[in-house]
């Protein structure tokens, strides 16, 4: 019933690209997921039930990995045989590098002062800079085909990403 | 995950946590970034007129293994000519430090880190 070949845009109907139309990427998981949702095949045979839950599996991180767009930036990016070196590049620009330095001091900072304000500022910048990366993630790789520029921000919203989740820590033990 | 003894001991009591002044003389400073988990490791050296590295210095925002591996090699560094200290291989840290196979990148970054810290030395000093 679903190509485990097919890629994750085919899979939706989607044309691979970054910039997605987010609300018939959620119908189209609907869709496939009421089609081969487990239970339909419960009084099938165990390789039925077994293909069906694979189906399944395969769908969830499709629309998982196409919903995030570090993800699906990510997955464009290796579609395209490119891969960011996650583990391996640790060479960013020096005035990136010393940013994510400060954020993180600033982070420690209000963190310790229990500074609810500031962390709620440094979020809000942190949202701020994501969006500008998406919007130029956008570009590179839907405009200009720049495969090693996009590498670049991926890395980038790596980074943000983390520090978000270390915010948003922050700010629920605060709040605990 | 459970850190080796060897890491917590690190992690617990960095070495050489810190900055040099921006007037001293001889330093030089790395900047890199782990990605696969937005650690970033800032590591300097104090080289001496015989170009033996005197003091390094670090200041690391990540996980244990990270903070571990950048304490370790600002010990390693010590004493070391700059070629010598070229030649610290993340293989080494990830192994003195018995790190798991999905925190080689920690041992990545500060090998990187070394070397870029030679390397803007040289730049400033021509060689």
């Amino acid at each position: 019933m679903i190509d485990l070949k097919q890629d994750y845009f085919a899979l939706f109907g989607l044309v691979p690209a970054f910039s997605i139309d987010m609300e018939r990427l959620e119908q189209a998981y609907i869709d496939i997921q009421a089609r081969v949702h487990p239970d339909r095949f419960a009084h099938l045979s165990d390789t039925e039930k077994r293909l069906s839950m694979q189906w399944a599996t395969h769908a969830n991180e499709a629309f998982r990995t196409l919903k995030s767009p570090l993800t699906r930036g990510h997955y464009l990016l290796e579609l395209r045989g490119v891969d960011p070196g996650f583990d391996t590049n640790t060479a960013m620009a020096p005035d990136f590098l010393m940013e994510q330095m400060e954020w993180r001091e600033a982070l420690g900072e209000a963190t310790d002062a229990a500074d609810e304000d500031a962390l709620d500022e440094l979020s809000r910048r942190l949202r701020q800079g994501t969006r500008a990366l998406e919007a130029e993630l956008a570009r590179q790789l839907d405009e200009t085909a720049d495969l090693e520029g996009a590498a670049d921000s991926v890395r980038r919203m790596k980074f943000l990403e983390k520090l978000q989740h270390e915010i948003n820590d922050a700010l629920t033990a605060l709040e605990s | 995950m459970a850190y080796s003894e060897k890491v917590l001991d690190h992690y617990e009591n960095p070495r050489n946590v810190g900055a040099f002044g921006k007037e001293d003389d001889g330093i030089g400073t790395g900047m890199v970034g782990a990605p696969a988990c937005g650690d970033v490791m800032k590591l300097q050296i104090k080289v001496g007129k015989d170009g033996i590295i005197e003091d390094a210095k670090f200041k690391t925002y990540g996980c244990g293994s990270a903070i571990a591996s950048s304490s370790l090699v600002t010990e390693w560094v010590k004493g070391k000519t700059l070629d010598q200290a070229l030649d610290i291989k993340n293989t080494a840290i990830a192994e003195e430090l018995a790190l798991p196979p999905v925190k080689i990148h920690c041992s990545i970054l500060a090998e990187d880190a070394i070397k870029a810290a030679v390397e803007d030395y040289k730049k400033k000093h021509n060689g």
